[in-house]
């Protein structure tokens, strides 16, 4: 596959592009921050979203979807990512769609259509402690009568109070750290012995801690199979991951972008401080960053629809660099903003929130390089 | 089959069993590297072999048009080739300024007559060229340069000097910027093609901080260059007095090659070739695994800018970013290389080091991102002309 977008790829992006500066810019993102909406984004604008088809994008054509890969959400996601656009399209439309794609027949008519129409949000109850450990889960689901009965804790489930259903991973054997033994589970939001204790983050997103208190599951609810949920979860995350690098390369790329406006714009000591080569080279090499960024998750795009072997590698890879490049662009978009730049009217501000976030979601880019090198066997 | 996949099999039908077994294996050294050219030294019958079927074929220049030597390859065709050659660990046939410079710009900027004239030469590995750009006083501010070639009627008399000419002691011409209008600092120098043979022509090579010497001071004394090698083969390339253009397109050009050094090892991470070191030190394995990042970020880097680049939709300056990039990241590639390495790596001549092959490596990197355009003027051009920062 080229490195390059075909045509309906750059239709798409022109589209999602209008689409979220029209829709969605960083205006809407603070009328939903400042009224403290306790879903952290608008279910008007997911209705929207599905009118666009962007909800289904990742879903097969023949289940009502797009039927469209990695490549066409990660357009997507950058231009969610360049508005700081809130909605639970990564969560719900990429890594829900991959895990679901595993599931049986039931279980994705149940669900898929809702999510086609912009009715249905689903959250991920992976992480149990505050750095992203999935092998480490500990959450328990024993065997109990016909399905399961999962006992443990969950964090940072982003929109999780808002979801209609979570995916939650639960130990079905072995035990901590290990790969295998784990076990998925689709458990619906009225669930007894869920309960939830939603916090707001620094980027105004809502994520939920929850408890599990023996909460009963039919063996319906399994996704993928017992025993072999990291197999399921190795998808649902490489999906998020590669998502969240590519939302991660529309937040750096729209803080570089204002902040090289505002190079061009600022004066002092008479002059433009963007004829400053002091600046000039800092904002050359950020850009450098971010467009290596930005090609390392097209090429774990590529690979992951290409279904490559290597696109595990390539996702890590490029959850880390976009990471790196984007906490980058943040950080160096405050510095060249001056003092403005650390007022809440300005949005720069804004995006290092969101930086921050996304960095941490699905693991940050130490934790990828640190796979990065076990996957090159040192 | 696409017609692709045709090509594809049988490329690989083709080396397999023309590519002889030694040419497969990495070469030990610069003497395992073919140059060519009049007084070209093969290291063996292999060697000889490899250049004379590949150029028979155009393939040492594969995508150039047939007529001037070269296999008439599409893009894609080419792409193919590399990848094949890269998977059976076909050593390049010829490597040439000719190819990487010279050839690109005639190809360019040339007349019929010149390109007819100057490129089987260079495909077949004839001549062997080098490039007269820097001057003792013009570095990073090339176009200041003072080398002059008085108009003698049928030809020029050029004086001046040149620096950090690669390779000028072995090459047999040179392509040498020349100053022809001193009033004109842009529009006063001519891209000029002549023999290192001409009487006044002396090189003295350059010994450097790695104990190699591969750069040569070269001094030009009242040299003739006749203004014709020909009907229609001017000295000149592109037009008298605008060789400058000429000059800014081969440095594109030669910043998408330097660029290109940053992920040699293809594939491969630099880190698995280290494990037992890194195992007791977490550091320094932390630090191996932020540059397997970048390295696989830059090599999906590079493939999106070749794809780009031919396509036509990159921006005309994104070399000097990938220069910029490639040159930076290979020295840090060469500063891990000397870290796992220890002492071991500090041993300059000894058998066991290869005769301080990776401390002479690592000193080597250290011009990467001063030749062909510094670092410094790298970010400079980025960001006038790709992020239209304002000021001169």
């Amino acid at each position: 596959m080229a490195m390059i977008l075909n045509d309906d790829q750059s239709m798409l992006k022109d589209s999602a592009r209008e689409f979220m500066k029209s829709e969605a810019p960083t205006t809407h993102f603070r009328e939903f921050r400042d009224k403290e909406c306790k879903d952290g984004f608008s279910h008007g604008l997911w209705k929207q979203f599905a009118e666009m088809g962007f909800t289904g994008i990742l879903i097969p054509e023949d289940e009502g979807g797009l039927g469209l890969g990695h490549v066409e959400a990660g357009i997507v996601l950058e231009e969610v990512g360049r508005n700081l656009s809130p909605s639970p399209f990564l969560t719900t439309s990429v890594a829900a769609v991959e895990a679901l794609k595993s599931a049986g027949k039931n279980m994705r008519e149940r669900w898929f259509p809702g999510i086609i129409s912009g009715e249905t949000v689903i959250g991920l109850a992976i992480d149990e402690s505050a750095k992203h450990r999935p092998a480490n889960t500990a959450c328990k689901a024993e065997r109990s009568g016909n399905g399961f009965k999962l006992t443990g804790a969950k964090q940072f489930v982003v929109q999780g109070a808002s979801s209609d259903m979570l995916i939650v991973a639960a130990r079905t054997a072995g035990s901590e750290g290990e790969t295998s033994g784990l076990t998925l589970f689709a458990v619906e939001k009225d669930a007894a012995g869920m309960s939830m204790d939603p916090v707001r983050l620094v980027d105004s997103a809502v994520a939920a801690h929850i408890d599990l208190n023996g909460v009963e599951v039919t063996a319906d609810a399994v996704i993928g199979e017992v025993d072999d949920g990291w197999s399921v979860l190795t998808k649902i995350l490489d999906a998020g991951r590669t998502g969240a690098a590519a939302e991660m390369v529309g937040v750096g790329s729209g803080a570089m972008d204002m902040t090289f406006d505002y190079l061009k714009q600022r004066k002092q000591f008479g002059k433009v401080i963007g004829e400053f080569q002091a600046l000039q080279h800092r904002a050359a090499h950020l850009y450098g960053e971010m467009e290596m960024a930005r090609s390392v998750v097209l090429k774990a795009q590529n690979f992951l629809d290409d279904g490559d072997e290597r696109g595990e590698l390539y996702t890590a890879a490029a959850k880390a660099k976009a990471g790196l490049a984007c906490n980058l662009s943040v950080r160096e978009g405050l510095q060249m903003h001056g003092g403005i730049g650390m007022t809440d009217e300005y949005d720069i501000g804004l995006y290092m929130k969101r930086d921050r976030a996304l960095n941490e979601f699905f693991g940050d880019a130490y934790f990828h390089a640190d796979r990065v090198a076990t996957m090159n066997g040192y | 089959m696409t017609d692709l996949e045709t090509f594809r099999s049988e490329t690989r039908a083709w080396l397999e069993e023309n590519c002889p077994a030694e040419m497969r294996k990495p070469a030990r050294g610069d003497d395992d590297i073919c140059w060519g050219g009049r007084n070209v030294v093969f290291q063996s019958d292999a060697q000889k072999q490899w250049l004379e079927v590949m150029a028979e074929r155009g393939w040492t220049v594969p995508d150039w048009p047939t007529e001037y030597g070269g296999g008439g390859l599409s893009r894609q065709e080419a792409k193919i080739l590399r990848t094949e050659m890269a998977k059976m660990k076909c050593r390049s046939p010829l490597n040439s300024f000719g190819i990487w410079m010279l050839g690109p710009a005639l190809l360019k900027f040339g007349t019929e007559e010149q390109k007819k004239h100057f490129l089987p030469q260079i495909a077949r590995g004839e001549i062997r060229w080098c490039q007269g750009y820097s001057e003792p006083g013009s570095g990073s501010d090339l176009v200041s340069l003072q080398t002059f070639g008085e108009d003698k009627g049928d030809h020029y008399e050029v004086n001046g000097s040149k620096i950090w000419t690669s390779y000028a002691d072995k090459a047999d011409w040179i392509f040498c910027l020349v100053r022809t209008n001193k009033e004109d600092k842009y529009q006063g120098i001519s891209f000029m093609l002549y023999d290192m043979t001409n009487e006044g022509v002396t090189t003295k090579p350059i010994l450097l901080i790695s104990g190699a010497s591969p750069f040569c001071e070269t001094f030009f004394d009242d040299v003739k260059v006749p203004k014709s090698y020909g009907e229609g083969i001017s000295s000149v390339v592109g037009e008298f007095n605008r060789g400058w253009d000429v000059a800014k397109y081969l440095l594109g050009h030669e910043r998408e090659m330097i660029s290109g050094m940053g992920g040699d090892g293809g594939t491969a991470s630099l880190g698995a070739g280290f494990k037992d070191v890194m195992a007791s030190e977490p550091v320094l394995r932390a630090q191996m695994a932020l540059f397997d990042v970048d390295g696989l970020a830059f090599r999906s880097h590079s493939e999106r800018f070749m794809d780009e680049w031919k396509s036509g939709t990159g921006h005309p300056a994104y070399s000097n970013l990938m220069k910029y990039i490639g040159t930076e990241l290979n020295k840090s590639r060469h500063e891990l290389v000397m870290a796992m390495g220890g002492s071991d790596a500090l041993e300059w001549e000894s058998e066991a080091s290869k005769g301080g092959s990776k401390a002479r490596n690592w000193l080597r990197t250290k011009a990467n991102s001063i030749e062909g355009g510094t670092s410094e003027v790298m970010l400079n051009v980025v960001s006038k002309r790709i992020l239209e920062m304002p000021g001169g």
